[in-house]
């Protein structure tokens, strides 16, 4: 068959083939895999498919329905914020962090970005025979020193040792209670057409910075993780913005494209990203460019993205200039009303293009 | 990478496609097929087809030496990666390529030592390193890729490491090419040649396309100016009347290729009588294996592979939609049995490919309208 033989009914068949993928992809995922791949802990659609394909579901929970970086529970009229992570970094130091300082700040960033204050976490340690006394002291210390300076008190732990080879040194896991703050009115489906979105800072470091440190691209850049506190980052955005600030992330694993994938779909808006805005340290572009990776889904351990009404976002935006570590934050796009749930990017070169979310871990690639 | 934002300026971007809308006729449709993987991911990247007028479409091509591998090569890969003791080795997006039993990726899960590598030599760095395990590449690409397994075989070679050993799936450029004009029902008007294929072969073995098959052919490199500029160049021929290989990319692509890689590679290699391509079936002499003189090196003749033949499924349509005959959504199997996380056909296995940015894309390239 030709096309433009008969192009009514050409354009007839081509709707009814662009329905059945609307309606494939509407529908909630179905996790139908025969084992768990890698693919299923990097964030992107494998992972989707197993939260809610099968977590969600199970659980019955309409808090925990709304996927937000914490769940929010109201006891005797306080409004508490709750978060729970793992930490399973290779290697466990890394240039700017280590797996007790990204524990801590992770954790504080779930509670952060949700609106709440960090007051409280718990500490729960799985450690490999053999493990080096001293470096455990020394992810020991790390964790008190970022939880002293998040302002967040490590309030009961626990921990167990298993044989050597059955964990790669140490794993972390926490828990995060928070506060939630009076002035936040914070919403996965919060999105609204005019919206501003701001980035904290350049994006991409943390993911970079492991890649490199593992040693087996040959690569030598200095780049360095992000792991921080987004508490005084999220303090500044909530004093300038109030209910004016619609929602916020922090884009960790899948990076900022995943987050802002995420969010469109909840909110059912467009969204779009003016590329040559967002904020990029050189080593990490040019890493980057030579794994053919795109940045924007590399992961960060210390950048949220805000989303903010129009009339509030450039004193949010200088709000958070003002915070030490955000200087470089920035105005990188607008959210749109059609073609709701896609997020789209203009290039630097003036075209545009669908930023899509990801299908597994995102590989190197060769041509 | 400051040294290379001269070929992304906004500025002239705009201008050649003010040339090339001043080019083109009002009224005739054109359709030019990047040839190479590496010109797809451009175009993707920076939006170039969003520059274009209407009447001028880009076709992507056979060019991607990933997604062409067909399933039975990446069952033969599964069953050498799951021998006990064998460490596997290959490309990371190769890893995603599905067999019929599942991907790389997924024979990992299941327990097999596949490790992703960023070069040949990497490897044989691991071979060095594990002298009691074999050690096995899983090779693929065009002639850009080829010369680096040839220096590694080399090595390999001379080191005598007799751990180490390759699954050869190189693949040539010009059998496709060739295979896709034969094609009686052929709708393209021109082509972007390959850019970095054509550092190493040289421009000389495109100089069938337009002295036998009438098109125009224009190399071209992979920053966005420079795909932009082939186009144009490719539009201004078809214009004039010219029919003729160009060498957009003349900064780093010369006449003659690179002498010195394509001794290595005919030293190492030698052409098989056939290769399977997915989606496209079997091509004669469109693949390369290893030579006599490295048969110890051959993983395939080590350890015996089933060479079992999965046939793409009947369905399937890749090749009309590479030759530009149908549109992804024409394909029988198109997203049904074939969509981006089953893909069936070589189109669909990379995000690039035709159908799967249809897949993806294409509600929003139809309304192209953002409010």
């Amino acid at each position: 068959m030709s096309a433009g033989s008969a192009p009514d009914a050409v354009t007839g068949r081509e709707q009814r083939i662009l329905d059945i993928i609307e309606t494939a992809r509407s529908k909630r995922p179905r996790f139908k895999d025969a084992q768990i791949t890698m693919a299923h802990g990097a964030g992107g659609k494998a992972t989707q498919t197993l939260i809610e394909g099968l977590l969600v579901p199970a659980f019955g929970s309409s808090t925990l329905a709304s996927l937000g970086d914490a769940g929010v529970v109201t006891i005797a009229g306080a409004a508490l914020a709750l978060t729970t992570d793992s930490f399973v970094v290779k290697p466990i130091r890394f240039p700017g962090g280590s797996i007790g300082e990204l524990a801590v700040n992770g954790t504080v960033n779930d509670l952060a970005v949700s609106g709440a204050r960090p007051v409280a976490m718990s500490l729960s340690l799985v450690l490999e025979e053999g493990l080096a006394a001293q470096e455990l002291a020394a992810e020991v210390e790390a964790i008190a020193g970022a939880a002293r300076t998040a302002g967040i008190e490590v309030i009961s732990g626990d921990t167990k040792v298993v044989e050597r080879g059955r964990c790669d040194s140490m794993y972390v896991s926490t828990t995060g209670l928070g506060q939630l703050d009076p002035r936040a009115a914070l919403s996965p489906q919060g999105l609204r057409p005019g919206d501003r979105i701001l980035v904290s800072g350049p994006v991409g470091n943390h993911g970079t910075a492991i890649m490199l440190a593992r040693g087996e691209l040959g690569l030598e850049a200095e780049v360095s993780s992000d792991t921080c506190s987004l508490w005084p980052a999220v303090d500044a955005l909530l004093g300038a913005a109030g209910a004016d600030l619609h929602c916020m992330r922090d884009a960790t694993r899948g990076g900022v494209a995943s987050v802002l994938n995420e969010l469109a779909r909840a909110s059912g808006v467009a969204v779009v990203v003016r590329e040559a805005d967002v904020p990029l340290d050189p080593a990490v572009a040019g890493a980057a460019e030579l794994l053919g990776i795109d940045p924007m889904y590399i992961a960060n351990e210390g950048k949220l993205v805000a989303f903010v009404a129009p009339e509030a976002a450039g004193t949010a935006l200088a709000a958070l200039r003002a915070v030490p570590g955000c200087e470089q934050a920035s105005e990188i796009g607008e959210v749109k009303t059609e073609p709701p749930g896609m997020v789209l990017v203009e290039t630097g070169f003036g075209g545009r293009r669908v930023m899509d979310q990801l299908v597994g871990d995102p590989l190197p690639r060769i041509c | 990478m400051r040294f290379v934002d001269e070929f992304r300026d906004a500025e002239l971007g705009r201008a050649l496609a003010g040339q090339i809308l001043a080019t083109v006729e009002p009224g005739r449709h054109y359709k030019v097929m990047e040839v190479c993987g590496g010109h797809t991911h451009s175009i993707y990247k920076y939006g170039i087809d969003d520059l274009l007028p209407a009447n001028v479409e880009l076709v992507h091509g056979p060019g991607c030496p990933v997604c062409v591998i067909p399933m039975g090569r990446v069952d033969d890969g599964i069953a050498l990666a799951t021998r006990p003791g064998v460490i596997f080795t290959c490309f990371g997006d190769m890893m995603r390529v599905p067999g019929s039993e599942g991907t790389f990726l997924d024979a990992k899960a299941r327990g097999a030592d596949v490790r992703m590598v960023y070069s040949p030599l990497d490897a044989l760095r691991i071979a060095k390193e594990n002298p009691e395990r074999e050690v096995i590449f899983f090779a693929i690409g065009f002639e850009t890729t080829a010369p680096s397994t040839a220096l590694t075989l080399k090595r390999a070679k001379a080191e005598g490491v007799a751990n180490f050993s390759c699954v050869c799936n190189h693949v040539t450029i010009v059998p496709p090419l060739r295979a896709l004009l034969e094609s009686p029902d052929l709708r393209l008007d021109g082509f972007i040649g390959p850019g970095h294929v054509s550092t190493v072969v040289g421009a000389r073995p495109f100089g069938f396309i337009p002295a036998d098959y009438g098109r125009p052919v224009v190399i071209a490199g992979f920053e966005p100016l420079d795909v932009l500029q082939a186009i144009q160049m490719i539009l201004r021929q078809i214009a004039d009347g010219r029919c003729e290989v160009e060498n957009q990319y003349r900064r780093v692509v010369p006449y003659e290729g690179n002498l010195r890689a394509l001794e290595v590679m005919a030293e190492v290699f030698e052409l098989r009588p056939h290769f399977e391509w997915r989606g496209l079936g079997f091509i004669s002499q469109s693949a390369l294996r290893l030579s006599d003189a490295y048969a110890d090196l051959d993983a395939e003749q080590r350890f015996g592979v089933p060479g079992v033949r999965i046939a793409d499924p009947k369905a399937c349509q890749c090749g009309e939609v590479l030759k530009g005959v149908i549109k992804p959504w024409e394909c029988k199997v198109f997203g049904t049995a074939c969509t981006p996380e089953h893909a069936i056909g070589t189109c669909m296995v990379s995000p690039e490919g035709a159908c799967a940015a249809y897949y993806n894309y294409g509600r929003f390239a139809r309304e192209r309208e953002v409010v």
